[in-house]
C-alpha cells in the first residue's frame, strides 16, 4: 500500500514512449497516457486505435516491447494482472467477470475473505464477509442484501459489484473498460453517479468509452488515440465535440451524417412474415412483417423483447406458439440451419460467444454459414474461398494482416464486419443484425449504417429485408424505415418513417411502468 | 494470449515438436540398443524392430486416428478398448462357420452399432462424453464375454483370417497398409469436404457453429460412430494377429493410449485444432518407447514408470504455460 499523492498535480500514473508491436501489425507507437488523482479521464478512439492494447499494458498482460510507466513517480513494469493489482490498479472490463451463482459478498470478497482467528479454526468469517461487501457498496451508495446470489441483479448493479470488487483492497488507478456498453439509461446515471463520489475521494478513473455523451457527462480529461499513437490530451472542456470527433477520425468528418431523404416505404410482399410468434418468458405473441427492400428497426428498453424476437425469428431459439410465412411456407424452425436454408441470416449481438469462432482464421469465419448451408460439399476451391475472403475484406475495410489470421487477433469492431462478411456471403433474402453497433466506433457505426441503408434500398428493388435492432435510438430512427416499439415483451406499436422522433419512441415506450 | 513465440520458424509447426520427441527416442534407441535400427529383408519380408513399431503401433494408430476427431469436438470416447473387444469376439465367434467376409463384416457391424449408441447418447441426448460412452467401457466387456462365454476363443482357421494382422503384402505387414489407407481416407474426408472445418468449428465454439448454420448434432454424431468404426477395424487387427478373442484383455486400456497419443501430437482435449498426423506421430512414439524398453530389457515393473516420465517431458514440453515460465 502507498501513501496519498502530495501533489494532486502530479500525475498519479504516467506512461509515456510505449510502444507493442505483434507480428504484421503496430498496435502501439510511442503512446503518452496521463491519469490525475480525482479525475474522470477518457479515452477515445476509433476501433483498432489501440485502446485495448493499452489497456492490456496497464494491466500486465501484455509486456511493452520498449516505454516507461511510473506510479507516484516510482518506475513498475507489471508482469502479470497480479502485479497490477497489488500496485493498485484495478481494472473492470467489458463483460462482468464475477460468479453470478454466488451471492453478493462472496463475488466481492472472493479470493481474499476474512477469516476468524486461528485459534478459532481459521474459519471463513460469514458476519464479516457480509460487514466487508456492506461497507464497500457503502462507499458507492449502494444499499443491496448481499446475501443474495448475483444474478438476482439486474446487469448494472452486476456492473457496480465488479467495481466493488475493484475497489475493496486500496485503489489508487480505477479502469474502466466500456463499462457502459450494455446499460441502458437509467443505470448509466446511476453507474456516474458512483464514479463521481468516487474521483471525489480522489480516485484516478479511466474510462473507455464510445459515446460521445457519456465522455462529456462524465470526464474532465481526454486522451485521443489514432491509428496506435496518442493524438493528443486534452481537457474535456476545452474540446469540442466536432473537434473530438475530428481527431478520432483524423480526418473533418461530413458535418451532417448522411440522410437519406425518404423513399417510398417498401410495399412488396412481405418476404418474411409472423403472426402470433410466442415463447414462454420470452415473447408475448407477436406479428410482424419484413418486406423486401425495407429497413424495419426493432426499438425497445433492454428485456423489451428485441434480441428474444429475433432470436425466434431466426430459429435459435424454438418458439412455443404462432407460425412464420416465408416463400409460401408456414411453420417454425426447430434450428437456425432450416431458417438459413429459407434465406435467413442473423448477426448475434454476443459476437464472443455466438459469433466469432476465435481460433479460426478470418477467412473460414467469412466462409462458415456459406459451406455450412452447402453441406460437405465443399461449394469453394482453396482459390475462390481466398478471393471472397480478400473481398470482403477490402469492402468492408476489415483491418486484419491477412485473411489468414485468426479472428480472435482482430479487435472487436473488425470482428463484427467480419462476421457481418459470413453473412453477406450466403446473399440472405431476410438479415437480422442485432446490436451490430454495439462496441464499435463512431466512424464505424456510421459506415455501418449507411451499408445497411444500401442493402436494403437497391435501386433494381433487389434489396434485403433487414431487422435492425440497437439500444439507441438515433441509430434505429436514422436507418429504419419503419419502426416496431417494444415493451414488456411485446409490440407497442408500429411507426413509419417520418412519423416519430426520438421523444415520441421514449414516450411510447414509458407509456406503462416497464418491467426492465 | 497472443504474444508469439520466437526463435526459427520450422520449430512452430504444430509437427515440430512430436516428430522431433520420436527422432530423439528413436536416436537414444539406437544408441543404447545396438542394432535398434538394423533392417534385413528375409523371405522376401522386411524384418527389423522400425518394422515392428509399425506394425505394433497399427491398433494404436486407428483408435487414435478416431479419438483425434472425437477430441476436436471437445469429446471423448473411452469405450475404444471395449469395441476393439467387442469386434474381435464376433469376428473370431463366426469366422470357423460363415467364413471372413462374413465374420469382418459382422464385427464391423458390431462396432458400427457401438458407435451409434455413443452418438445418440452424446448428440441426441446431450450426455457428458466420458459418462455417455463410460456405459458402454464397462458393458462392452461384458457383453463381449456373453458371446465368447467367458472362454478365450482361439481360432484354428481358415488361414485367410490371420492376413489382416500377420500377413504381408510387398515386403511389409498388411497392417501398414490398412493404416495408410483408413489414414488416407480420412485425410481426403477432411480436404476434400467441409467435415474438417465443421469438426474445428463445433470444437471451438459450438454455440455460434450452431447459429452459423452447422449441423452440430449430426458432426458429434458422426465422429463416435467413426472412431467405433476404426476401433472395431483394430479389434479385427488384434484378433488375427493373435489368432484368437481375449473378451477380458483384447484392446485393454487401448482408449487412454489413443488419448496420449492425440495429446502427443499436439490435441488440445479443449477441442479445436486437430492434426491426424500428429496423432500418428504421437501412437508411434508410444509404441516406440514401449519396444525401446522391452528391447533395453528393463523389468516390467519399471516399464510403465519410465513410459510415465518420458511422456511427462513430451506432455511438459508442449505446455505453453512452461514455455512462458522457461522464458521469464
Amino acid at each position: 500500500m502507498r501513501a496519498m499523492n502530495p501533489d494532486p498535480s502530479a500525475p498519479v500514473l504516467d506512461l509515456s514512449g510505449i510502444h507493442k508491436a505483434f507480428p504484421g501489425v503496430k498496435a502501439l507507437s510511442d503512446v503518452r497516457l496521463r491519469l490525475f488523482p480525482g479525475e474522470v479521464h477518457a479515452l477515445m478512439g476509433q476501433n483498432g486505435a489501440g485502446k485495448s492494447t493499452l489497456i492490456k499494458v496497464l494491466t500486465g498482460l501484455y509486456t511493452p516491447d520498449a516505454g516507461s510507466i511510473t506510479l507516484d513517480g516510482q518506475p513498475i513494469a507489471p508482469k502479470r494482472t497480479e502485479d497490477a493489482q497489488a500496485l493498485g490498479i484495478r481494472t473492470v472490463y467489458q463483460e462482468v467477470n464475477l460468479c453470478p451463482n454466488l451471492s453478493v459478498a462472496e463475488n466481492i470478497c472472493a479470493g481474499r475473505f476474512p477469516r476468524t482467528p486461528w485459534w478459532s479454526g481459521g474459519r471463513i468469517d460469514w458476519p464479516a464477509v457480509h460487514a466487508e461487501a456492506r461497507r464497500v457498496l457503502g462507499q458507492m451508495d449502494l444499499d443491496i442484501d448481499v446475501t443474495q446470489p448475483l444474478s438476482r441483479y439486474s446487469l448494472s448493479i452486476q456492473q457496480m459489484v465488479a467495481i466493488a470488487r475493484a475497489l475493496r483492497i486500496s485503489a489508487r488507478v480505477l479502469i474502466l473498460d466500456e463499462p457502459t456498453s450494455s446499460l441502458d439509461d437509467a443505470a448509466v446515471q446511476r453507474l456516474f453517479t458512483v464514479l463521481r463520489r468516487l474521483r471525489d475521494q480522489g480516485l484516478a478513473i479511466l474510462f473507455v468509452t464510445h459515446f460521445l455523451d457519456q465522455t462529456y457527462a462524465l470526464a474532465d480529461r481526454i486522451t485521443i488515440m489514432r491509428n496506435g499513437e496518442t493524438e493528443g490530451e486534452y481537457l474535456a472542456a476545452d474540446l469540442s465535440r466536432l473537434a473530438l470527433v475530428n481527431k478520432m477520425v483524423g480526418a473533418p468528418p461530413d458535418q451532417q451524417p448522411t440522410r437519406l431523404d425518404s423513399q417510398a416505404p417498401a410495399t412488396g410482399e412481405p418476404v418474411l412474415r409472423a403472426t402470433g410468434l410466442a415463447r414462454q418468458g420470452a415473447l408475448q405473441p407477436l406479428d410482424l412483417a419484413l418486406r423486401r427492400g425495407e429497413v424495419l428497426g426493432l426499438a425497445g428498453l433492454l428485456g423489451s423483447g428485441r434480441t428474444e424476437a429475433a432470436r425466434l425469428l431466426f430459429g435459435a431459439d424454438t418458439a412455443d406458439a404462432g407460425e412464420l410465412h416465408v416463400g409460401g411456407r408456414s411453420g417454425r424452425w426447430r434450428s437456425p440451419r432450416e431458417a438459413i436454408a429459407a434465406g435467413l441470416a442473423f448477426c448475434s449481438e454476443d459476437r464472443k460467444h455466438e459469433g466469432a469462432i476465435l481460433d479460426l482464421s478470418v477467412r473460414d469465419n467469412i466462409l462458415l454459414a456459406l459451406q455450412a448451408r452447402a453441406g460437405l460439399r465443399l461449394v469453394l476451391s482453396r482459390e475462390q474461398q481466398q478471393a471472397l475472403a480478400d473481398d470482403y475484406i477490402q469492402r468492408l475495410g476489415i483491418k486484419t494482416a491477412s485473411a489468414d489470421t485468426p479472428i480472435g487477433q482482430l479487435s472487436g469492431g473488425n470482428q463484427q464486419k467480419a462476421l457481418l462478411a459470413r453473412w453477406l456471403a450466403t446473399e440472405p433474402a431476410v438479415l437480422i443484425l442485432d446490436e451490430p453497433t454495439r462496441g464499435i466506433d463512431v466512424r464505424a457505426k456510421e459506415d455501418l449504417m449507411d451499408a445497411v441503408r444500401a442493402l436494403a434500398h437497391k435501386a433494381d428493388g433487389s434489396g434485403m429485408a433487414l431487422l435492425f435492432i440497437s439500444s439507441e435510438l438515433p441509430e434505429v430512427l436514422h436507418c429504419s424505415d419503419r419502426v416496431l416499439v417494444m415493451r414488456d415483451r411485446r409490440a407497442a406499436g408500429t411507426y413509419a418513417r417520418g412519423e416519430l422522433d426520438e421523444r415520441s419512441v421514449l414516450e411510447v415506450i414509458a407509456a406503462e411502468p416497464t418491467a426492465a | 494470449m497472443s504474444t508469439r513465440p520466437t526463435g526459427p520458424k520450422a520449430w512452430h509447426h504444430p509437427l515440430a515438436r512430436p516428430l522431433a520427441a520420436l527422432i530423439l527416442l528413436l536416436a537414444v534407441a539406437a544408441v543404447s540398443v545396438p542394432g535398434f535400427l538394423h533392417l534385413e529383408i528375409k523371405d522376401g519380408h522386411l524384418y527389423g524392430n522400425l518394422v515392428d513399431i509399425l506394425h505394433r503401433a497399427a491398433p494404436l494408430m486407428l483408435a487414435a486416428l478416431g479419438m483425434t476427431l472425437v477430441i476436436a469436438t471437445r469429446g471423448i470416447d473411452v469405450s475404444v478398448g471395449a469395441v476393439v473387444a467387442i469386434a474381435g469376439t464376433v469376428a473370431c465367434a463366426l469366422v470357423s462357420t460363415y467364413g471372413v467376409a462374413v465374420a469382418f463384416a459382422a464385427a464391423l457391424g458390431a462396432a458400427l452399432l457401438c458407435g451409434l449408441w455413443n452418438g445418440l447418447l452424446v448428440s441426441a441426448l446431450g450426455l457428458q462424453p466420458i459418462i455417455a460412452t463410460l456405459i458402454l467401457m464397462v458393458a462392452g466387456r461384458g457383453l463381449a464375454q456373453l458371446i465368447t462365454d467367458g472362454q478365450i476363443l482361439t481360432v484354428y482357421e481358415p488361414a485367410s483370417f490371420f492376413w489382416l494382422g500377420g500377413g504381408w503384402l510387398l515386403g511389409l505387414p498388411v497392417s501398414l497398409f490398412v493404416v495408410a489407407t483408413v489414414a488416407g481416407l480420412t485425410a481426403l474426408l477432411m480436404r476434400r469436404t467441409a467435415l474438417g472445418l465443421f469438426i474445428q468449428t463445433v470444437g471451438i465454439n459450438p454455440v455460434a457453429a450452431r447459429l452459423a448454420g452447422v449441423h452440430t448434432a449430426a458432426i458429434v454424431f458422426f465422429v463416435y460412430v467413426y472412431c467405433s468404426l476404426g476401433a472395431g477395424l483394430a479389434g479385427l487387427m488384434v484378433a488375427s494377429n493373435i489368432k484368437s478373442a481375449d473378451a477380458n484383455n483384447a484392446g485393454l486400456l487401448l482408449e487412454l493410449d489413443a488419448i496420449l497419443a492425440v495429446t502427443l501430437g499436439g490435441g488440445q482435449l479443449s477441442g479445436g485444432k486437430f492434426s491426424l498426423l500428429g496423432s500418428l506421430i504421437g501412437a508411434l512414439i508410444i509404441q516406440t518407447l514401449t519396444s525401446t524398453i522391452y528391447a533395453l530389457g528393463v523389468p516390467p515393473q519399471v516399464t510403465m514408470v519410465v513410459k510415465a516420465v518420458v511422456v511427462f517431458a513430451v506432455c511438459i514440453s508442449q505446455s505453453s504455460a512452461w514455455s512462458s515460465w522457461r522464458k521469464a
